[in-house]
């Protein structure tokens, strides 16, 4: 009990089912419930499942596409800073393995020069510039011999440095050029620079080494965003990048962010020590993550599905559920009904028939007694208040009449005789009990409608009781109508096994009280005439015969009893 | 000569009396017993007895066991029953066992007297079958 108490305070009653909520309401209440009940059962560990794996596979998915990203980039920028070093080794070695002397003679140099050109490429002047500034030696297409650049803040740099790499500047061949310059800081030529002018051409050959599908976009940077290589999507040289990518320390991240053109993309960033700068590689989200949109959609796709399958499937399965609920209970309560009934009349019926015979012996002496007292009074000659005498017998004798015909009804009621089975046709009964009732139908003025059922099947039941059964119904509807009343009479066949007359008839009806008693023995409302008995009788005698007897009645406007009887009635329905 | 021969078995007093006075005015040869074993005796005594008008139930030995003995003793004597109660068992019982009629109490006088006739005419029809056998047996038995 308490156990079930703490379960109500847990669902707030929600679980609970009370007999208490008047029935109309109770079933679609129940049902609301089971289904709400079932569908949250059901959807939310579906949802619950939905969820963690869309996130799971998103989580997964992104590492998946962010990590090649990432070694690409990463690689690719090795592949720079290698090539960038490689060169700036050369320089080194240039400076270090070659005297002063021979630097600054013209013809060595422009040997050096060619030599590089050929073996590395990309060199388009090289220079060696004195502790002062001065370029002594100048191998490549401009007049720069002899030029000072103790004031230009590159010079400065390689002082403080050793090595200096450029940005990206156009020059004067209107091309995209990066200077390089590589300090000597050992022996004789200590402080010297050499310097030399490479064109970006390797760099894109680099990136176009990437082999990047046409929606990709990789480039370089530098960190104020200006683009040192020329992309695909987002500038020429020297434009400013028009997305804000930042970076931190060396290293390579990969982020996600949205360009100008409203395209979500990933960004993979990889920077460089020195030169400042950065190599971007950018693809759109669309398309790495086109295999897990498909996924999205299916997963999406097979989650709304099954969630309408299975409110579907809940629905149908409390609907049919809740229905034979109902039906379960309507039968119950039926049967409960009957069943409370029949006991009612056999109790009531035992008690009927023990009285009855304690009142008949007493009713038969004053029968005997009253009679011999008439008897005698007969036989003898006339006496003084003969007449009385004679008289009050007489109503001594009817009075014991009247007793022995309630007694002898209460006995009948009690009465369980074996049914006598013969061949009848249920018209027949009706117009024989019509028969009875004819004279006071006539002097009423009471319009009787018969409407027999053409095709009557013979039944095989108790004649007289059912004649019984009419009359009693038949008596009920004459006392019920008016003068030039109407009661009608149908007759017809229910279904292959029964058949069924129903009698209708205008009058004053009854309260829906009243119908609820009215096959209750000693139920009455005709006060002082009746015994309540009759309706009673008549249940009693249908259900003895395997047969229903069901009242409709409205206040009013009349009343309708309608007896259905098996074509053949049980054989032994004795007690 | 009276209509038949009664013997009136019910263990009420005061309902016997009036009840064979009464039967007879109406030119009933009538005599009474208040229980089983009296009405069995009385039938001893006066085998003329027709009719035997039996209460089902008395104290003492009751009106089944009662028509059960009369059966047994006298098979041609035809019996009533008269009952206050109307339960199946008893009557049936009691058309079982051979009695004529099952009337229920208080009865109408017409009525007892119409059955009781009935059941001495069935009586006195049985005895003449019985005497037109015997009498067959004899005459066969003398070619």
């Amino acid at each position: 009990m308490k156990l079930k108490e703490r379960w109500r305070s847990i669902t707030g009653g929600f679980l609970s089912f009370s007999d208490e909520i008047p029935a109309p309401e109770r079933y679609p209440l129940l049902r609301r419930k089971i289904v709400i009940l079932m569908i949250i059962v059901t959807v939310s560990p579906l949802s619950f499942m939905a969820i963690i794996n869309y996130h799971q596979y998103r989580t997964s998915l992104n590492s998946e596409i962010k990590n090649p990203l990432y070694l690409q980039a990463d690689s690719t920028k090795h592949t720079i800073e290698i090539f960038l070093e490689q060169l700036l080794a050369a320089m080194q070695f240039i400076i270090s393995a070659y005297s002063g002397e021979e630097l600054s003679h013209e013809q060595t140099l422009k040997r050096i020069f060619f030599v590089l050109k050929r073996e590395i490429g990309g060199f388009v002047d090289l220079g060696v510039i004195d502790t002062n500034g001065i370029q002594v030696s100048y191998a490549g297409p401009y007049d720069l011999l002899g030029k000072n650049y103790s004031q230009q803040s590159w010079f400065q740099e390689t002082k403080i440095r050793g090595v200096y790499i450029s940005d990206v500047f156009m020059g004067y061949r209107k091309y995209p050029h990066i200077s390089l310059a590589v300090m000597h800081q050992a022996g004789a030529l200590d402080g010297w620079i050499i310097r030399a002018t490479i064109d970006t051409n390797k760099f894109n050959e680099i990136i176009a080494s990437m082999g990047l599908d046409p929606e990709s976009d990789a480039f370089l940077v530098n960190s104020q965003g200006i683009l040192q290589t020329q992309s695909k999507f987002y500038g020429e040289v020297l434009d400013p990048l028009p997305i804000s990518v930042h970076w931190s320390g060396f290293g390579t991240h990969v982020f996600e962010t949205s360009d100008p053109q409203g395209r979500d993309i990933l960004v993979a960033t990889a920077h460089f020590g020195q030169p400042d700068h950065a190599l971007v590689l950018i693809k759109p989200r669309s398309e790495v993550l086109k295999s897990w949109y498909t996924l999205k959609s299916e997963i999406f796709y097979i989650f709304f599905v099954s969630v309408g399958v299975i409110v579907l499937i809940i629905f149908t399965l409390t609907g049919i559920l809740v229905k034979r609920i109902r039906e379960a209970d309507e039968h119950r309560e039926t049967a409960f009904r009957e069943l409370q009934h029949s006991h009612k009349l056999s109790s009531i019926g035992r008690l009927a028939a023990g009285v009855a015979h304690e009142v008949n012996n007493p009713l038969a002496i004053i029968n005997e007694s009253a009679g011999l007292l008439q008897d005698l009074i007969g036989h003898s000659g006339e006496f003084q208040k003969r007449t009385k005498f004679l008289e009050l017998t007489d109503s001594i004798i009817q009075s014991v009449q009247r007793c022995r015909e309630v007694t002898h009804r209460l006995l009948g009621f009690a009465r369980r005789l074996e049914v006598k089975s013969e061949k009848l046709d249920l018209n027949r009964v009706l117009k024989d009990v019509l028969g009875f009732l004819e004279r006071e139908a006539i002097n009423r003025n009471i319009d009787i409608q018969l409407q027999l059922a053409d095709d009557m099947k013979p039944i095989f039941s108790d004649q007289g009781q059912l004649q019984q059964v009419f009359l009693n119904i038949l008596t009920n509807a004459f006392a019920a109508v008016k003068d030039y009343g109407r009661i009608s009479i149908t007759s017809w066949v229910e279904d292959s096994d029964t058949v069924a007359a129903s009698i209708e008839d205008n009058g004053i009806g009854m309260s829906k009280e009243t119908l609820k008693h009215i096959f209750d023995p000693f139920f009455t409302t005709k006060k002082e005439y009746g015994t309540g008995l009759g309706l009673s009788i008549t249940y009693g005698i249908i259900k003895k015969l395997g047969g229903n007897l069901k009242a409709f009645s409205e206040e009013g406007k009349g009343t309708i009893f309608t007896v259905y009887l098996p074509l053949e009635a049980p054989q032994d329905n004795g007690r | 000569m009276a209509i038949a021969n009664v013997l009136l078995v019910d263990d009420e007093v005061s309902f016997v009396e009036s009840m064979a006075e009464r039967l007879t005015i109406r030119n009933l040869e009538t005599v009474s017993a208040l229980n089983g074993e009296e009405a069995l005796a009385q039938l001893e005594i006066k085998p003329d007895i027709e009719v035997v008008l039996l209460d089902v139930k008395m104290p003492g030995m009751d009106g089944i066991e009662v028509l059960r003995q009369i059966k047994k003793k006298h098979p041609l004597v035809e019996v009533i029953m008269l009952s206050g109660q109307a339960t199946v068992e008893s009557a049936i019982e009691g058309m079982k066992l051979g009695a004529f009629d099952y009337l229920l109490k208080p009865c109408e006088m017409d009525q007892l007297i119409s059955k009781v006739k009935e059941a001495a005419a069935k009586k006195r029809k049985h005895e003449e079958k019985i005497i037109e056998a015997r009498v067959k047996e004899i005459t066969s038995r003398r070619p």
